[in-house]
């Protein structure tokens, strides 16, 4: 069964004095993610990603369109018990302490009065967080913030998870507890949908991602698949700290790096270039075919846009 | 009640305690001690009318300051703070959102109101020495307060639910000033003749009848108050209150949270 289907949902806002000037949001979105999967939504800041997570967490209506997650309507309580969100740059009552928030938003979803207790300790620890929970949140950094998010997200257990940058305000460490709580979901069988754009974290976490940009789907696939397609490019490492005159003629860039260089050669070219590089005595560390990075499948799915914005403009 | 009712409320309640709001009960037993003390100096048989008239005025002032300056903020700074995005996306209903917050504000009222009742009880056990059975009247004065906090309470709300706190301010205050003086202007409209009639008719009904809910001179001039009066005044104050936050819930469900 599909986690959450979306169906065309689109969202305009009556901007300016008079509310008569419509601003497009979000365009008409199809998209289904499946169980267990972790499904990145990229795009750029102000893409509609934020727009799209409010729309399904019934904090904004939609002009049209419609979204089912667990095959229940957007507005339903009891599917509303089996989702966790965490916002954008959340912020808490912060005259509460971590324990006391949890606490509270455990008892809105219905957790057992015995069980609230166990459940606040145990996601305290998840986030990195073990002696916090009797600190009032008004003394909390800002990383401290995004892990009680995910922390609050996380408490009553559910079944489909959705994130609004998840990584943002942390530090590299607490990117990389984040993205181990994320495939610990996932071995859960949990559903993961977050908003980034961040890229390297979609590529090493999503199984799926989409790409959004002014409101409209540019993209849509496996990570594997969007990311597999081979160039006809090779990239040859070498150690040395310069690049023979035989071998600059055969490729297309390079880059030196203390004591190593990085070369990119057009393929048919790289035995030519591995035997001027043993002419030379060097070192040959790797050689291996150049693939579409998600950065570049990214970049190339937003330029239309950019290309037709700069001819508008 | 929905126990996420109580919930709401009662973490309302709390907020409303963190952020000190209680601190005014020591500005008003600095008040409330500092007249008694005057006035059992400076006046002869008018003890106890000048502490119940100055006590109960200063509870009712004190608590519509609080309704209204709490009030106002009790939506309009979850949105603003985004504190409402991870409430609204549990199973919170957006009703059950407006009537929790109405009842942890009511609930700060009341036990506010309780802590002034024990200071103006404590007033004028000091100047009269001894309690009287008119001062049971006084009880019911406090009561008409609460209930004059209710209906200031679900207005500030319903303001607070679709303009922002300055304009919910003087939307709140306006009303609470004209409400006031609902009855002089019942009887300006039974006066007035065409369309001024209309309209001023059509304002006495709209705005809230705060006068018929002031029993505090009679109070105060040991008179009682009817049976008929408080049943009348609990009744229109529920429904006045119940009309305000229906009018707050309506607009809120309709409302897109940027």
């Amino acid at each position: 069964m599909a986690a959450i289907e979306i169906l065309g949902l689109e969202k305009t806002y009556s901007v300016g004095f008079w509310r008569k000037q419509p601003k497009c949001a979000l365009r008409p979105l199809h998209l289904t993610v499946n169980e267990g999967e972790i499904f990145g939504f990229l795009g750029p800041n102000g893409a509609g990603k934020t727009t799209t997570l409010k729309l399904l967490m019934g904090l904004v209506y939609p002009t049209g369109g419609s979204a089912r997650i667990l095959g229940r309507e957007i507005n339903d309580p009891q599917m509303k018990a089996q989702i966790g969100f965490l916002p954008e740059q959340p912020y808490f009552y912060d005259y509460l302490t971590a324990g006391e928030l949890l606490e509270y938003y455990a008892q809105l979803c219905g957790v057992a009065a015995k069980e609230r207790r166990r459940r606040v300790s145990e996601v305290l620890v998840q986030v990195g967080l073990p002696d916090a929970g009797g600190v009032q949140l008004r003394k909390f950094s800002k990383g401290m913030l995004q892990r009680v998010g995910i922390a609050q997200a996380i408490l009553h257990d559910p079944k489909v998870l959705f994130f609004d940058e998840p990584m943002s305000g942390l530090d590299p460490m607490g990117r990389r507890e984040v993205r181990d709580l994320m495939e610990q979901l996932k071995q859960k069988g949990k559903t993961v949908f977050f908003s980034t754009h961040i890229l390297s974290d979609a590529e090493s976490l999503c199984d799926r991602v989409a790409i959004i940009h002014h409101g409209e789907l540019r993209g849509i696939g496996a990570v594997a698949d969007l990311t597999s397609s081979v160039e006809g490019k090779v990239e040859i490492v070498w150690h040395g700290n310069f690049m023979p005159a035989s071998v600059k003629a055969l490729t297309s860039e390079h880059h030196l790096t203390g004591d190593t260089v990085r070369a990119v050669v057009l393929e048919g070219n790289e035995d030519a270039v591995i035997d001027a590089l043993r002419r030379e005595r060097l070192r040959i560390i790797s050689l291996t075919p150049v693939r579409t990075s998600l950065e570049e499948y990214f970049i190339r799915k937003l330029r239309p846009s950019e290309a037709a914005a700069g001819v508008r403009s | 009640m929905s126990a996420r009712i109580v919930h709401i409320a009662s973490n309302t309640f709390r907020e409303a305690v963190r952020d000190r709001v209680l601190y005014n009960l020591i500005a008003f037993a600095v008040l409330i001690s500092g007249a008694a003390i005057l006035v059992g100096q400076i006046s002869i048989g008018i003890e106890r009318l000048v502490v119940v008239n100055l006590g109960l005025t200063a509870v009712s002032l004190f608590g519509v300051v609080i309704a209204i300056f709490i009030g106002i903020g009790l939506v309009s700074k979850e949105i603003d703070k985004r504190t409402l995005y991870t409430v609204l996306s549990r199973p919170v209903q957006r009703w059950e959102f407006i009537v929790g917050k109405f009842f942890g504000l009511a609930g700060t009222l009341v036990v506010n109101t309780f802590f002034m009742a024990i200071g103006v009880f404590a007033a004028l056990l000091y100047v009269s020495r001894q309690f009287q059975a008119a001062d049971s009247w006084i009880l019911v004065a406090l009561y008409f307060i609460v209930l004059e906090f209710l209906i200031i309470t679900a207005l500030a709300l319903l303001f607070s639910s679709f303009s922002s706190p300055l304009l919910s301010a003087v939307f709140a205050f306006s009303l609470f000033v004209i409400g006031s003086f609902a009855e002089d202007l019942r009887a300006f409209a039974s006066m007035a003749k065409g369309a001024t009639h209309w309209l001023a008719t059509a304002a006495a009904y709209l705005v809230p009848n705060l006068s018929s809910l002031n029993v505090i001179t009679s109070v105060a001039h040991e008179q009682p108050v009817a049976a008929q009066l408080i049943v009348s005044n609990t009744l229109y104050a529920l429904v006045y209150a119940g009309m305000a936050l229906c009018g707050a819930v309506l607009i809120f469900e309709h409302r897109n949270l940027k």
